[in-house]
């Protein structure tokens, strides 16, 4: 499988600030970031021919990548709009490489924003939280997100022996890398404590075993790895890639403790000629707690049923045998809706530079970046390079 | 929200045989008539083998719990009165695993592999919803 390594490169990354940022609009939370990214590249909106965008909550136009475009003043040759939940980021990552590679288009902008904490009422929030089972065969019983991730937390539980402490131990983690980057929507103590006597939602899940919800966006700009050589930044490669689907509702799931990650990951590491003990660091989806243990496991980084002591005996953490969300994740930096899992991206382009400040894993030379979207359901991995 | 009323199924073309069962007490499955796999949700083709040809078999009703949460945050107003309810995924002796609630758990303790079965919560005068309860329960 040749796939696109080492034809496509990241050459651009841009961010908004997290958290509470009422005085941006849904639109110029894609366009700032954007800026910001060809900025960073040393491009121009004149040199994109491709445009990927999703959306965002509080402004979801059903053609949102062309209206994007338009506001922008870019008219690209390849565009759309994806959706495939938390997976979206990196399925993007995936589309952009992979039409570049194809010869589609030469130079994609991917933007990713929402205003989810400051431009819905909390009751649309919710509203948005509790449509997410099947109309007619969950959606009866009272079957929100935080419930739904509840049953393969307990699954796991039940057939590994995973325990609420190595749960907490995440958001934990977490929450120190979040410290350390300066920038996060949450950076007070937390503690396994906290953790286990925050509200409990839907046991074994507490509050802080849920991600935020935030504005914030982000940005990102692929491009061939000829023309990366003449840009601004040092480029990041894309070396490989992967999605796995298995099913959307997870009453249809086939196996609670086993996700699509693991068809996703295996295509990924396939592609790249890398496997997962090479990863210097990885950016995975944590949309909950649970959901970063069964990434560690399915995507090879740990043998099933052993993520939990992994992050208990502080393999995780910087300093430790794989650090994740280095940023703090959506646990602790941001978790701005439709463009989950942007800032897992733009953090592992930050790490495999240099660039990451006093959060930087030493010689970080290959990243992978995994989203989960959906009840578990959808999955895209990508693996990042710095040579 | 105060007057939020639960989302209530809406039958469609493959569904009304399904809701057509439970509104008269019947938890009705589809199986292949091909490979012999059951299936739900009811859908036009087996999700084993692919093939078209299918009848209706009536379910047992009973099923063990494969996983379940206890829900204590309402995802709406519609639901605070119930919490804090039972959300779980039960496998029917049949093979397809459903979602449901369990309910008259009483003091019973809730785990994983515990025996259950089928009653019928009234939803509207067309649609009942199938939920469990602990087998042997008096």
């Amino acid at each position: 499988m040749s796939g696109f390594k080492r034809k496509v490169a990241i050459v651009g990354i841009g961010e908004t600030e997290v958290g509470k940022v009422p005085h941006l609009s849904p639109m110029q939370f894609h366009a700032i970031p954007a800026l910001k990214a060809l900025e960073d590249a040393g491009l121009t909106k004149n040199d994109i021919d491709g445009v990927l965008t999703r959306g965002s909550h509080t402004e979801d136009f059903a053609m949102h990548s062309a209206v994007f475009a338009e506001y922008m003043g870019i008219t690209p040759r390849y565009t759309a709009k994806i959706h495939l939940g938390g997976a979206t980021s990196c399925a993007m990552v995936h589309h952009a490489a992979s039409a570049v590679a194809a010869g589609l288009c030469d130079t994609v902008l991917i933007a990713s924003g929402d205003k989810r904490l400051s431009g819905l009422t909390r009751e649309r929030v919710v509203a948005q939280a509790a449509d997410y089972g099947h109309p007619q065969f969950e959606a009866p019983y009272g079957s929100l997100m935080v419930g739904m991730y509840a049953l393969a937390a307990r699954r796991h539980m039940h057939v590994y022996g995973t325990t609420p402490e190595q749960l907490a131990a995440v958001a934990v983690t977490e929450r120190r890398h979040a410290q350390l980057h300066g920038g996060a929507q949450k950076m007070d103590p937390l503690t396994i404590e906290d953790v286990l006597s925050s509200r409990m939602v839907a046991d074994p899940l507490h509050a802080s075993d849920c991600c935020l919800i935030s504005d914030g966006g982000a940005a990102i700009v692929v491009t061939t790895a000829e023309r990366a050589r003449d840009l601004k930044q040092k480029p990041i490669y894309i070396l490989g890639a992967g999605e796995g689907s298995t099913h959307e509702h997870i009453s249809q799931a086939a196996d609670l403790t086993v996700c699509g990650a693991r068809f996703a990951g295996e295509t990924a590491f396939a592609m790249a000629g890398v496997k997962p003990s090479d990863i210097d660091t990885a950016m995975l989806y944590d949309c909950f707690t649970i959901v970063v243990l069964m990434l560690l496991e399915d995507l090879g980084f740990c043998a099933k049923g052993e993520a939990g002591a992994f992050v208990q005996g502080g393999g995780i953490a910087l300093g430790g045998q794989l650090p994740v969300n280095t940023h703090g994740g959506m646990l602790s930096h941001s978790a701005p809706g439709y463009a989950n899992g942007i800032f897992h991206l733009t953090e592992a382009v930050k790490q495999l530079r240099g660039q990451a400040a006093g959060r930087q894993v030493p010689d970080a030379e290959l990243a992978l970046v995994h989203g989960n979207g959906g009840m578990l359901s959808t999955h895209a991995a990508v693996i990042l390079g710095a040579h | 929200m105060a007057d939020a009323k639960k989302p209530i199924p809406v039958p469609n073309e493959d569904s009304m045989e399904y809701w057509a069962g439970c509104r008269e007490g019947r938890l009705m499955l589809q199986q292949c008539e091909a490979c012999g796999h059951v299936r739900f949700y009811p859908r036009i083709l087996c999700t084993a083998c692919g093939k078209t040809d299918t009848r209706w078999i009536q379910a047992s009703g009973k099923g063990t719990v494969y996983t379940y949460t206890v829900v204590h945050r309402a995802p709406s107003a519609a639901f605070k009165e119930d919490v804090p309810y039972v959300l779980a995924l039960v496998e029917l002796d049949e093979g397809p695993r459903m979602m449901t609630n369990l309910v008259d758990t009483g003091d019973r303790k809730l785990e994983i592999g515990m025996p259950v079965s089928v009653v019928f919560e009234k939803m509207s005068d067309e649609i009942s919803v199938p939920k469990f309860k602990p087998a042997g329960e008096p």
